[in-house]
């Protein structure tokens, strides 16, 4: 086990590489840091000596690649290319544009995008696996046909719909919780509930289809029948068989999401105003401070490669059918 | 004096490919018979013309041209520095009719309070009365409520009338196609036994026209969504927003599809290590978090635009271009589905006796590739097509909330929303911006989503839901 995990691994780091050379092309040889400058100063006639600084300041003044005039090891170290870019496998992301240290914000912020995520996550899981497995048990009635039209109907409206709307009917009428902000300890549970509400919503009509369909799949297979030849109950075979069988692909493809669940989500915690890792990313978007959405970028895929290998693992461990080599 | 955007050019190569598919496809039983399937279906046909209609717009709106001011003496035109589009000429009467500031639906007065001279004059403060809003009253306060309806039930009238007459048309085209008479072809159509489901057609055009005739007629006396902050109508930038919503859905799609296809058939037919290549490739780009990516590059293109300011001609060029990026960038976010798709099933397809006969023939690799291969995935490609577009109208509003968007000058269902979320706060709320982006947008999402469910279905019954 601990060898196909440890291949796995090293399977991932060509990716890492790539993602690596993909953000380092797209920040510094796209768009050189003396572009960067001029952008930052924000002037159309930026004098050199001004440029000059703003590099100094924040560690552009370096040589891209190669370094030429330092000897020895620091041909290579002293360039931008291992300052910014090699240092990111061992998570140094360095310093912001405006000086902070950013894996220390990404320590602290990564809280509260946790504990609006994981909520998210489990409710969400709960609530659309319950709506699919009754739209299931219902198949063809009334029930049902009127469940996939709502479900069409809500996948069709805007994400930002819901958000816009749950703010404006929480704050004007109802003032149950907040409609923004964030709390450190217990107290932020207030805060949290409306974003996971509005999260659930959002994603009911897409979810709750899909995995009424994983059911329904399920159902139609010989063990099923096989239960209900048995003389089970409706509801035995449902709970016993297809809900469990059906749960496999579920929980699997929520697998790969989960270290992901770290980063948060952009739109949701920016306009709840969480200061989370998505709204740390919005700002520094708006800001134009590429070294966190550079680190952001590598994060994100670093994340994303461990989703795919703790995926690769979870089969193993579901399925004895999937061998490990 | 003409001028074509690359994203209208783009916009028409489309237009072209999909009539020259029409016309392939018509001809390959395989790919025929699935869209005989949908045209039965009654929900797809009504989201089909709704679609269509859509598209209308969007067409309308990807003709520009600098309007002719005057002709001097010498016979030479002077071209206005403006670029209007067919559509803003249609709509000229939207365009130009702008208030001072917001002003709520069908609404005769001003949204805000102002300083009034009265004919006394006193000056009091109070809503004043809309330069167009409601302008041919004399006394909105009591005789706006009966204009309005005065005006929808003759909107309501001449659309049924003028839907009556399409459907006579359409009947006695009919007619003539099948050589039987007008009594019998009705009774075709609505017992449903014909080859399109004419019954929903019918129903839908009558809906739109009866819909387009009320807004039409409303329009002429009011603003019928209302207006914004700068006065601007804002049933005419929903209007222009369409365009942009059906550019990112489709044109992504097109940048993508050489590259999905391509690298696709490549990776399963040849396997080996051009197969290793490929799905390295898209891992990776698979790995960085899609938004994140949009992100950087918009960034970047900001950082590009802004050091080459003098490269652009105007506002609307790099609007455009922008757009244009953005498609491109949701373009590589999201080729790496299609292509797992499709060198999955090319794994499969290549180890087929025909293929495997055509190989022993003689026949070479890319003539396999694309005489063989390419024709037997093609529903893939066309199904992957029609289920992404709504993710992408989606999409976009989502984007341009967060600025990484298209171009803020550009009017598009997200910018709407982006500037008129600010404005909840506000008491009364000025709610009427959000609501007119969030209704075309659903419309337009929920046929899509709908005719995709339909072609979905035809062309791959093992997905088919139960």
């Amino acid at each position: 086990m601990i060898n196909y995990i440890l291949r796995r691994i090293l399977y991932a780091l060509p990716i890492l590489i790539g993602v690596n050379i993909i953000t380092f092309v797209l920040f510094f040889v796209v768009n050189t840091p003396d572009d960067m400058a001029r952008m930052h100063l924000g002037m159309k006639r930026v004098s050199q000596e001004a440029i000059v600084k703003w590099k100094d300041d924040h560690g552009y003044n370096k040589p891209i690649l190669i370094n030429s005039e330092a000897s020895g090891i620091k041909k290579i170290t002293n360039t931008i290319f291992f300052e910014n870019s090699i240092k990111l496998f061992v998570f140094d992301f360095g310093r912001s544009d405006s000086g902070r240290d950013i894996g220390y914000d990404i320590s602290q912020r990564m809280w509260p995008s946790l504990a609006i995520t994981v909520p998210s996550l489990l409710v969400g899981l709960l609530a659309y696996i319950t709506f699919g497995l009754i739209l299931a048990f219902f198949r063809g009635t009334y029930v049902d046909v009127s469940g996939v039209v709502l479900c069409v109907i809500m996948m069709s409206i805007s994400g930002l719909f819901y958000i816009i709307g749950g703010q404006y009917l929480i704050g004007k009428f109802l003032h149950l919780v907040p409609i923004s902000g964030y709390d450190s300890g217990l107290n932020a549970f207030k805060f949290i509930i409306l974003p996971v509400l509005v999260g659930l919503i959002g994603g009911v009509g897409a979810s709750t289809r899909w995995y009424r369909t994983i059911f329904l799949e399920e159902m139609n297979k010989d063990y099923v029948r096989t239960a209900r030849a048995k003389g089970l109950s409706e509801s035995r075979v449902l709970y016993r068989h297809v809900l469990s069988n059906g749960l496999i692909p579920i929980l699997t493809g929520v697998v790969v999401i989960l270290p992901s669940l770290f980063i948060g989500s952009l739109i949701v915690e920016s306009f709840f105003a969480v200061p989370g890792l998505g709204s740390y990313t919005i700002d520094a978007i708006n800001r134009q401070d590429f070294s966190i959405v550079r680190s952001m970028v590598f994060l994100g895929s670093v994340l994303y490669i461990i989703g795919l290998i703790l995926t690769d693992i979870s089969y193993t461990f579901v399925d004895p059918r999937v061998g490990l080599n | 004096m003409p001028v074509i955007f690359i994203t209208d050019f783009l916009i028409f190569l489309l237009l072209f490919v999909v009539v020259g598919f029409y016309f392939y496809a018509r001809k390959q039983e395989h790919l025929s018979s699935p869209w005989k399937d949908v045209k039965k279906r009654p929900l797809a046909m009504s989201s089909a013309i709704i679609l269509f209609l859509f598209v209308t717009i969007g067409l309308f709106d990807s003709i520009h041209f600098h309007p002719n001011i005057e002709t001097n003496k010498s016979n030479e035109n002077i071209y206005s520095n403006e670029i209007f589009s067919v559509l803003d000429v249609l709509l000229s009467d939207l365009r130009t009719k702008n208030e001072k500031t917001y002003s709520a639906p069908l609404a005769s007065y001003s949204f805000s309070k102002e300083l009034i001279e009265q004919e006394n004059g006193i000056q009091i403060r109070d809503y004043p009365r809309l330069t167009y809003g409601g302008a041919s009253l004399n006394n909105p306060k009591t005789e706006s409520t009966r204009d309005i309806i005065k005006r929808i039930s003759r909107g309501f009238l001449y659309g049924l009338l003028i839907s009556v007459v399409i459907i006579a048309v359409i009947i006695f085209v009919l007619s003539k196609l099948w050589q039987i008479n007008y009594r019998k072809t009705l009774q075709n159509c609505f017992e449903n036994k014909t080859e399109i489901h004419w019954y929903s057609v019918f129903a839908t055009i009558s809906v739109i026209f009866v819909t387009i005739c009320i807004i039409y007629n409303l329009s002429q006396n009011y603003h019928v969504f209302g207006t914004d902050k700068v006065g601007q109508d804002v049933l005419y930038q929903a209007l222009k927003s369409v365009r942009t919503g059906l550019v990112i859905g489709t044109l992504t799609t097109l940048v993508m599809l050489p590259f999905a296809v391509v690298m696709g058939l490549m990776a399963g037919y040849f396997r080996g290590w051009i197969d290793d290549v490929i799905q390295y490739l898209y891992t990776t780009l698979n790995s960085i978090p899609g938004v994140l990516l949009i992100a950087a590059s918009i960034l970047l293109l900001q950082v590009y635009i802004s050091n080459h300011a003098d490269d652009f001609n105007s506002i609307e060029q790099r609007a455009d271009l922008r757009l244009l990026f953005l498609c491109i960038i949701l373009g590589i976010t999201s080729w790496t589905g299609l292509c797992r798709l499709l060198r999955a099933e090319t794994l499969k397809l290549r180890e087929i006796d025909y293929v495997q006969a055509a190989k022993a023939f003689g026949v070479g690799n890319f003539e396999v590739m694309f005489r063989h291969l390419l024709p037997n995935v093609m529903h893939i490609v066309m199904i992957s097509i029609v289920l992404d577009f709504s993710g992408l109208v989606l999409a976009e509003a989502v984007l341009s909330y967060i600025n990484i968007g298209v171009d803020p000058s550009m009017y598009s269902w997200g910018n709407m929303i982006n500037s008129a979320r600010l404005e909840m706060a506000r008491e009364p709320v000025v709610w009427w911006s959000l609501a007119a982006a969030f209704i075309f947008m659903f419309v337009l999402v929920l046929a899509a989503n709908l005719f995709s469910d339909a072609v979905r279905d035809a062309f791959d019954p093992r997905l088919r839901e139960f």
